[in-house]
């Protein structure tokens, strides 16, 4: 760690001249030979223990030896700038305190204006914490000439990072360097590139935080609208999210002149991307706006979104459907729900682009809580049954996996019917990254749809994965067992699934007996001791014979695995001499496990 | 190759005027090696000025890039001279294989874009058939100097005689130019590169190739945006192929691109996320009097440039360059006949593979002229509002030292004139199919096969 709580008011390096030599100045040395290494990765070690550096040097002679260094180290490679970046935002004890912790922000300048954005930023991120250190006085000496120097460079690399600086002096700064500082970020707002613009648009909803409320009406509006209208869809619908931040400062009466006109036209951009923004932004704009704004004017802009022409604009609208229905007035939700947002939801479950119907399924059973029952039954019931049946899996998919929601409000057995063709079918599907999803969601399946149902229908889908010809599938299938047993129980298990399981020791496919192998490890620790001693571990000795070797060494796994819940004596009499035996296999691999298990197991 | 440069400079101290058969522009430096036999990596593939004109960068068939840049002073002085001179010369791209299809890749350098100056250092975008990489040119002109455990020359220091910490203190030194490759876009396209185009949102570009179009944020190799996709679901039902793309200058939404039909299509980013319908097509109707077997080949467009304005948009075919109002679909507002006598030729063109050549063009800084290339090392620059053209040659052998360019009249049948040369004396292996035009000077550069010239226009 860089932040550093020892203070040495000593310098180790004084303390250390007057021995001829000192073998506690080795490594330090070493350290700062190798800040200029040809090797990158030595050179970015050396700037990641910089507080050792200057440390040992002391406050000192890391100001007038280290950091005039360091102010120079622009040229490096884009992780070392981003290291040093970083340790110098916690630097300030190292130079000697708040005192001078100016002397950190000429290799933070420097750092500033590099091409790199991530440095750039970093740099930033590190001046913004700094600057809390700085005394009123020194901001105003050091810091803010600092920030004008950036905003006024020729190049837009230290423009853009003056945008970040702004929030941060002017607080703590006098009134005339105010006046000067909204005058520098009004420039910005306007500059040639779009670069600069963009990142003026960026920072403006953190600026406005800071600025007196009259000088947000004076200023950022009129900035916040030019931005917004900007030539460039790029910087417009950066505007969108300053205006977000905007409406929370203004009192609810100026909203409507102030904020509004600029979101509606955004809203109806000609650019999809700044019309995708908005539906992004949908629900931050909401909360910022209140309810009478959102009633009169969300509702209708919401409708559009979702009518969208762009599939891009609508799948971001339809992700924002649940929550934009939760956060509506109470008073008038329902009624706005069923007469003007559900028309649309309609629409989109028959949406020609596959991205909205999933964005859609994400969030569609989120509304049963919302509506209750009855309207659940009679209006989304169906919207869920025909989504089950979408051609694309992700839909059926993304509906599955929020069943949870339905279950709380109507029960899932209104969907059963429809669900397991569904089940069924993406359990067969092709390709096996849709299987393996279906997998994940089996146990909370099994557990909303009980056991009766699961014994009858969706079982043997489960035991259908485990001879699965993807090795990912028969994995997954593997860990769905035991997370089924912990639900249903041991006992369930013995009468259930276990005799498949060890029925499959008897295949002919070396595969499929390993698999047992795997259920075995899997499912011992969750069906305790009895049932592992009883029925599992003949089996395992069974295996022991097994012609094929790595079916012998999974053996020798296994039986370390499912070691910790046999008693000792059963681990003695029974496990050691057939741990022993497989040690003397004449195949290498069965020899290692089964000496793994050995030592581990402490049977030697 | 630049190793052997040999630079060709002029002095320009009396300059005679503009006299008959005399153009205004006169030889400035010719670069490369002077030399018939030319080897294949030394071909010169690219060539384009960077956008405040002080640098010039060529690439070649070898994955070279070299850069060159203009001397100080004769920036300075208004009457003085285009000097450029070698600045950083660096491999781009390697030669590679793909063990999936068994296909190679080759090296060669398909275009070199710059991008808007962000810094002290300057960027461009290379790229050959499949990858496009970002390059950093910078300068040092300081090290940093002093161990604690070695000297300067690398002798180990023994330990013993460490008393005190010595912190490196950099010293300035000789000026180094290095050129650090930044980003590279590899694995989005399927077939050949043939364009990229830096937005003026500064942020993105964009790269084709014969089926598709793809959006890149310069900080993000990991990912790009299809934006225009014409494969065919069944690629025996395809008719057209993108030969060039082009961002418009100024709107951050709009980019064109060329096809293999001779038509251009405008598309806004603004209307949906792909682009597949355009919003404007460019396309002249061809005339049914002229119409033969060569028709589709000589009417593919081999470039597309926007002008410095924004109004206008050029495009060059085998024949012809055409300039279009982007307000006016049906019709170019001006066309120019580049070498119309070749329309007698094309089948001995298509036989030696002449008319597949892609031949560049390019705008004068206020728009006002444009330029493009021909064969026997001829280039030809159309004055929009005189409706004036010229024809000049790229040697270094004709062109006495400092003196005005003779412009060159190719007329059917025998030699007539001396400034005069018949269709079938032309040299179709000599050709010039690169060009650029500085930004703001009257300076042009331009690549026959494996050198470089730059000619500049005498100021009136």
């Amino acid at each position: 760690s860089c932040s550093c709580t020892v203070v040495s008011k000593q310098p180790l390096a004084s303390k250390m001249a007057g021995a001829d030599s000192d073998d506690s100045l080795y490594p330090i040395a070493v350290l700062i030979d190798e800040l200029r290494n040809e090797d990158v990765q030595l050179r970015l070690n050396s700037i990641k223990k910089l507080s050792t550096i200057a440390l040992a040097l002391g406050v000192e002679r890391t100001r007038t030896e280290l950091l005039p260094f360091l102010t120079d180290t622009i040229y490096d490679e884009d992780e070392v700038l981003l290291a040093l970046a970083e340790q110098l935002g916690n630097f300030t004890m190292l130079v000697g305190g708040p005192e001078y912790v100016h002397c950190l922000l000429p290799p933070l300048e420097s750092l500033a204006t590099v091409e790199e954005t991530v440095v750039r930023d970093k740099a930033v991120e590190s001046l913004r914490k700094i600057s809390h250190e700085h005394s009123p006085v020194d901001l105003e000496v050091h810091f803010e000439p600092l920030v004008k120097r950036l905003a006024s460079g020729d190049w837009f690399t230290s423009r853009t990072s003056a945008c970040g600086l702004f929030s941060v002096c002017y607080p703590r700064v006098s009134s005339t360097v105010k006046a000067e500082i909204r005058q520098h970020f009004r420039t910005l707002c306007s500059d040639d590139t779009p670069m600069v613009r963009r990142a003026a648009a960026s920072k403006l909803g953190e600026f406005a935080k800071v600025l007196e409320l009259e000088y947000v009406k004076s200023d950022i509006i009129s900035l916040f609208t030019a931005l917004a209208s900007d030539e460039q869809d790029s910087v417009r619908l950066l505007a969108v999210e300053a205006g977000v931040s905007i409406a929370t400062l203004l009192p609810q009466e100026d909203l409507e002149a102030l904020v509004m006109p600029t979101l509606r036209q955004a809203a109806e951009d000609k650019s999809w991307r700044v019309r995708y923004m908005v539906a992004d932004k949908f629900s931050d704009l909401q909360k910022a706006v209140g309810p009478e704004i959102t009633k009169n004017d969300l509702v209708p802009a919401f409708q559009n979104l979702l009518k969208d022409c762009e599939a891009e604009v609508r799948a971001a609208a339809a992700n924002k459907v649940k929550e934009f229905c939760e956060n509506l007035p109470e008073d008038s939700r329902e009624t706005i729900i069923m007469t003007h947002i559900l028309p649309c939801v309609k629409e989109l479950v028959s949406d020609t682009n596959q991205h909205v119907k999933s964005a859609l399924a994400s969030v569609i059973m989120g509304l049963s809580t919302i509506l209750g029952k009855d309207n659940t039954i009679e209006h989304l019931l169906p919207l869920f049954l025909a989504q089950l049946k979408d051609e694309c899996p992700e839909v059926r998919l993304n509906i599955i996996s929020n069943l949870d929601c339905v279950n709380e409000v109507i029960g899932i057995r209104q969907l059963s019917q429809s669900l397991l063709p569904a089940i069924v079918e993406l359990a067969e599907d092709a390709k096996w990254r849709v299987r393996l999803a279906i997998i994940e969601y089996m146990p909370l399946l099994a557990g909303q749809l009980g056991v009766e149902f699961f014994d009858e229908k969706l079982n043997s889908l489960c035991m259908a994965w485990l001879v699965d010809h993807v090795y990912a599938i028969r994995e997954a299938a593997t860990c769905n067992l035991m997370k089924l047993v912990e639900k249903f129980g041991a006992e369930w298990a013995q009468n259930t699934i276990v005799p498949k399981v060890l029925g499959m020791a008897n295949d002919p496919n070396y595969l499929h007996r390993m698999t047992t192998l795997f259920c075995i490890n899997a499912l011992s620790e969750v069906c305790g001791q009895e049932i592992t001693t009883k029925h599992m571990l003949p089996v395992v000795f069974k295996m022991s014979n097994d012609q094929v070797a790595n079916v012998r060494f999974n053996v020798a796994k296994s039986l370390q695995k499912i070691g910790p819940v046999l008693d000792s004596n059963c681990l003695q009499t029974e496990v050691k001499p057939v741990l022993e035996k497989l040690a003397s296999d004449q195949d290498m691999d069965v020899k290692y496990f089964a000496q793994e298990a050995i030592s581990v197991l402490s049977l030697a | 190759m630049w190793s052997l440069c040999w630079t060709y400079s002029l002095n320009l101290s009396s300059v005679p005027g503009d006299g008959e058969g005399q153009s205004r522009w006169c030889l400035s430096q010719v670069k490369g090696a002077i030399d018939d036999d030319v080897a294949e990596a030394d071909i010169i593939s690219a060539v384009e000025f960077s956008h405040s004109g002080e640098l010039l960068a060529t690439g070649d068939r070898g994955g070279r890039i070299v850069i060159f840049q203009q001397e100080q002073e004769s920036k300075n002085l208004p009457q003085g001279r285009a000097e450029y001179n070698v600045y950083s010369t660096f491999q781009s791209h390697e030669p590679e294989f793909d063990y999936l299809k068994s296909l190679e890749i080759e090296e060669k350098i398909n275009k070199i874009r710059w991008l808007p100056q962000k810094n002290a250092a300057h960027f461009l975008l290379s790229t050959n058939d499949k990858t496009v990489k970002l390059w950093k040119i910078s300068e040092r002109d300081k090290r940093p100097e002093g161990y604690n455990l070695k000297e300067e020359d690398g002798r180990y220091r023994h330990p013993s005689s460490l008393t005190t910490l010595r912190v490196p203190v950099f010293q300035p030194m000789d000026l180094m130019v290095e050129a650090s490759p930044r980003r590279v876009y590899a694995n989005a396209h399927t077939y050949h590169i043939n364009s990229i185009s830096v937005n003026s949102d500064n942020e993105t570009y964009l790269s084709a190739d014969d089926l598709r179009i793809n959006l890149w944020h310069l900080d993000f190799t990991d990912r790009s945006f299809n934006i225009v996709d014409i494969k065919p679901a069944n690629m025996e039902e395809l008719t057209e192929v993108i030969t060039a793309s082009e961002f418009h200058p100024l709107q951050c939404n709009t980019f064109v691109y060329g096809s293999s039909k001779g038509s251009v299509r405008l598309c806004d980013m603004r209307a949906s996320a792909l682009c597949d319908q355009h919003s404007k097509l460019f396309e002249e109707p061809e005339d049914p009097s002229t119409r033969s077997f060569f028709s589709e080949i000589i009417s593919s467009i081999s470039d597309v440039k926007f002008s410095h304005s924004g109004r206008y948009m050029m495009t060059r075919d085998y024949l012809t360059l055409k300039i279009w109002d982007l307000h006016m679909e049906s019709r170019p507002v001006e066309t120019y006949q580049v070498h119309g006598y070749l329309r007698s030729k094309l089948c001995s063109l298509y036989e030696n593979d002449c008319i597949f050549d892609k031949f560049e063009c390019c705008w004068r800084g206020d728009d006002s002229e444009v330029m493009t290339g021909s064969y026997n090392n001829f280039f030809r620059m159309f004055d929009r509002d005189a409706q004036r053209d010229v024809t000049l040659e790229a040697s270094w052998e004709n062109g006495s030292p400092g003196c005005s360019l003779k412009t060159w009249r190719v007329c059917a049948g025998s030699r007539r004139k001396r400034s005069e040369i018949g269709v079938d004396c032309l040299d179709f292996s000599r050709k010039i199919l690169y060009t650029s035009w500085h930004p703001q000077d009257s300076i042009v550069a331009l690549a026959t096969v494996n050198n470089l010239y730059i000619f500049q226009e005498k100021p009136n």
